[in-house]
């Protein structure tokens, strides 16, 4: 690689909600182009770590790179500056998030979704907006739902819809917190294969994911999480074939 | 002698910048007054008429001036004086007092009466002051009365804010007898053959006209006039037209003679009052009263809405830093939803009107009008929006902030658009309860439609049909809001719930 430095660095990263640590000091590299998994318990953070990544909850300490916007905090004391929440303002433009429970607009159609982020964050002109969102509603599969509301259409389309929206902002990082676990199982793999085909693009992508086999067939590596620590990273075949550490074994041995 | 009602024209225009009219003399009183003090002419609801109206006039054609009246009710309208840039002088039956006097001058008095009670004509056993113990009996609020009353203990004391219910009353038998002013009695009281007057007057009531106190050449003025008229037989003259001339008038002006002049203002009250209308002149009488009552719902309907837009407007900015602003911020707004909605309306509606000026803030009687509603009503639509607000799932937010839109953007166009749909019921709900308290700036003295009614029943008593006729202009006036807001409520939810009932529809058939 000649291209050496990451897309995402993370250092050190470290948050707690009143007293509960919920992450401890992780630090991590993503190469761009990367499709990273990560798995672990309830509760052990994984979501936090997410949402941490794209400035939804503010970090505690330890510094957050992505795409050369650097966030930085020495500690949960340090008050937070207007150059920070610029900062974050920035970042949060070139990270794009999907979640769980979809959180489509209900009162916009699906186009009008798609079209809201260019609108207002970047101003752009709406006739180039619409021609913009139409062909990635076109490419996730939904070009003939452009004019429905979310109530009207099945959580698998809304979660492409969902992707399709975030990518409006030509994000550099997609995020995606367990973007199937809301989804009929019938329904799952059209939302898994948007994502293989925004790999082959060359996307960065982190998911947290219970969806294992997708993690094996579709992963560069995986991430282990417990306890708000990365326990393990590993090639996507090594850690279900031969895992390193003796949690991640246990974890993994409920799930096969 | 008859006056043209101005509501709400010219007169608080000018007054609202101070600019009264100095060659014109702005007089108080409240036409919710029964007969004989002031009161609508039957015949023609624009005019209102009494030996008052016949006294203010007679003094401003002899200091040269225009008249203009300017409603008020009665319990308001010694502030309304004080307060100032509303009338010069208040004359409504106000009797001299030593309290006061201590807040305004008094003219010589232009009449001295007496009270007296009044029983049913079958009663038997009340024929004092002191038979009254162990009976309930009713009178007025603050009056002096009720003071007589109180002397005699063990009284059950009814307070009546109008005589009109105390009469009414005592004839069905809720109450025992009544202790009102003498006028009163002459024309409620004597004409009817089922109430008597029982034993001999009480008291002494001298009523004089109230001027500020630092208006010491009206006052001068005034008293000259007065003068004039007690000595040229003008005052007994007025007095006799309403056959109020009594001993201690008599007394008082030190004139014994005896003249005849015709009772003409009580002999046209009676007949209107006591005759049995036929239906058509009832709906004559109803057509008669439009003008009046249009002018009064038009106050209501420009009051309502002002205020309601205000207090939307306020509670949305209000509800906003509650849910949104900084902590310290946060506190003070539900302070103010606090303390707003705490407090009685009608107390903030005086207290703006008539305490504010005492720190130098005037306010127009509509503005403050508008105020008072307006506040208040903030309050409960700050709540109103805070549940709407907060009926937005977070996840909305996190979505939008995650698309990079900042906090504002996030609350115009993701979090607004969906709070207000929720909203639109109790608002609907609050706009047509705030038509209906706006029915309490007659306290300062503006005429909207619960006045215009209560005006308009004094004399003749038709709580009936007036009723009816008033209750559907309010319902007239609040149709178009709640048509609209279920037209609006309707389009804002099937915009996105549209598809989904239709799809249903596929699955039926
Ligand atoms: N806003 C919050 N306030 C307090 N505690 C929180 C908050 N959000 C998360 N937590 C706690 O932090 C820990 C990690 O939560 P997180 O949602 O990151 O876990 P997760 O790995 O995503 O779990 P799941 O698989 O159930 O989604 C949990 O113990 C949770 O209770
Ligand atoms: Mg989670």
């Amino acid at each position: 690689m000649e291209n050496s430095k990451p897309l995402i660095s993370v250092k050190n990263l470290s948050k707690s909600y009143e007293g509960h640590k919920v992450l401890g000091k992780i630090s991590v590299d993503i190469e761009e182009g990367d499709l990273v998994s990560i798995i672990g318990p309830s509760g052990c953070g994984k979501s936090t770590f997410l949402r941490c990544l794209n400035c939804l909850e503010i970090i505690d300490s330890g510094s957050v790179v992505i795409d050369k916007i650097a966030l930085e905090r020495k500690s949960a004391n340090e008050p937070i500056s207007d150059d920070f929440h610029d900062k974050a303002h920035q970042l949060r433009q070139h990270v794009g998030m999907v979640f769980q429970a979809f959180n489509l607009f209900p009162h916009k159609t699906l186009l009008q979704n798609v079209m809201l982020g260019p609108l207002v964050v970047k101003k752009e002109k709406p006739d180039i907006v619409e021609e913009k969102a139409r062909h990635l509603l076109r490419k996730v599969g939904l070009s003939h739902f452009a004019e429905r509301y979310p109530e009207s259409v099945s959580g698998g389309q809304r979660q492409r819809a969902a992707i399709a929206r975030a990518l409006a902002m030509n994000p550099k990082v997609m995020l995606y917190d367990e973007p199937t676990s809301s989804i009929d199982p019938e329904m799952v793999d059209e939302v898994l294969q948007v994502m293989r085909d925004l790999d082959k693009e060359g996307m960065t992508q982190l998911i947290v994911t219970h969806e294992m086999k997708f993690a094996r067939d579709a992963s560069d590596y995986i991430i282990y999480m417990e306890h708000g620590e990365f326990i393990e990273i590993s090639d996507e075949d090594e850690i279900f074939i031969a895992p390193k550490d003796e949690r991640t074994r246990r974890f993994l041995r409920n799930f096969m | 002698m008859i006056k043209k009602i101005l509501l709400l024209g010219g007169v608080f225009t000018a007054s609202l910048f101070g600019a009264m009219d100095a060659s014109t003399l702005y007089w108080a009183s409240d036409a919710e007054s029964d007969a004989p003090y002031i009161f609508h002419d039957i015949n023609d609801y624009e005019k209102i008429i009494g030996f008052e109206v016949e006294i203010v006039d007679s003094i401003a054609q002899k200091i040269g001036k225009k008249t203009v009246f300017v409603q008020n009710d009665w319990d308001s309208i010694i502030a309304g004086l004080q307060r100032g840039h509303l009338y010069d002088i208040a004359i409504n039956g106000i009797d001299v007092t030593p309290d006061k006097q201590r807040f305004v001058n008094f003219s010589i008095p232009y009449y001295i009466t007496y009270y007296q009670l009044v029983v049913r004509a079958d009663n038997k056993s009340i024929h004092s002051l002191a038979d009254c113990a162990g009976k309930s009996v009713g009178t007025l609020k603050c009056s002096n009365a009720y003071q007589y009353l109180e002397e005699v203990g063990n009284v059950d004391i009814r307070d009546y804010t109008s005589e009109v219910n105390g009469f009414s009353d005592l004839k069905i038998g809720r109450i025992d007898a009544v202790l009102f002013e003498a006028p009163i009695d002459l024309f409620y009281a004597e004409p009817d053959t089922s109430l008597k007057k029982t034993g001999g007057p009480i008291g002494k009531i001298q009523y004089a006209i109230a001027v500020r106190k630092d208006d010491k050449l009206l006052l001068s003025q005034i008293n000259r006039s007065l003068y004039t008229m007690q000595h040229n037989g003008e005052l007994r003259k007025i007095l006799e037209r309403w056959k109020l001339w009594n001993p201690y008038t008599a007394a008082y002006l030190n004139d014994y003679s005896t003249v005849v002049i015709e009772p003409d203002g009580y002999n046209d009250f009676l007949n209107c009052f006591y005759k049995n209308i036929s239906w058509a002149e009832r709906f004559e009488r109803y057509f008669g009263a439009w003008p009046f009552l249009l002018d009064a719902a038009w106050m209501t309907m420009k009051l309502s809405f002002v205020s309601m837009i205000f207090a939307i407007s306020l509670g949305f900015f209000i509800a906003i830093i509650r849910v949104y602003g900084p902590m310290p911020i946060q506190l003070l707004s539900m302070l103010y939803i606090e303390i707003v909605r705490g407090t009685p309306l009608l107390i903030q509606m005086l207290f703006i009107f008539y305490g504010l000026p005492l720190i130098g803030v005037e306010f127009s009687p509509f503005v403050a009008g508008i105020l008072a509603l307006g506040i208040n009503y903030s309050a409960y639509e700050a709540e109103n929006y805070r549940a709407g607000l907060l009926s937005v799932h977070r996840g909305q937010m996190e979505a939008a902030r995650a698309l990079g839109m900042t906090h504002n953007q996030a609350l115009r166009y993701v979090i607004i658009p969906q709070a207000i749909r929720f909203v639109i019921p109790p608002v609907t709900n609050d706009f047509i309860s705030l038509l209906k308290d706006s029915s309490l700036v007659s306290v300062i003295t503006i005429v909207e439609l619960t006045k215009a009614y209560q005006q308009l029943t004094t004399n003749h008593y038709d709580y009936f049909g007036m009723g009816i006729l008033v209750a559907a202009v309010y319902l007239l006036l609040g149709l178009p809001f709640v048509r609209f807001s279920r037209w609006a409520e309707k389009r804002l939810t099937y915009r996105y719930m549209r598809h989904k009932a239709l799809e249903k529809k596929k699955i039926i058939f």
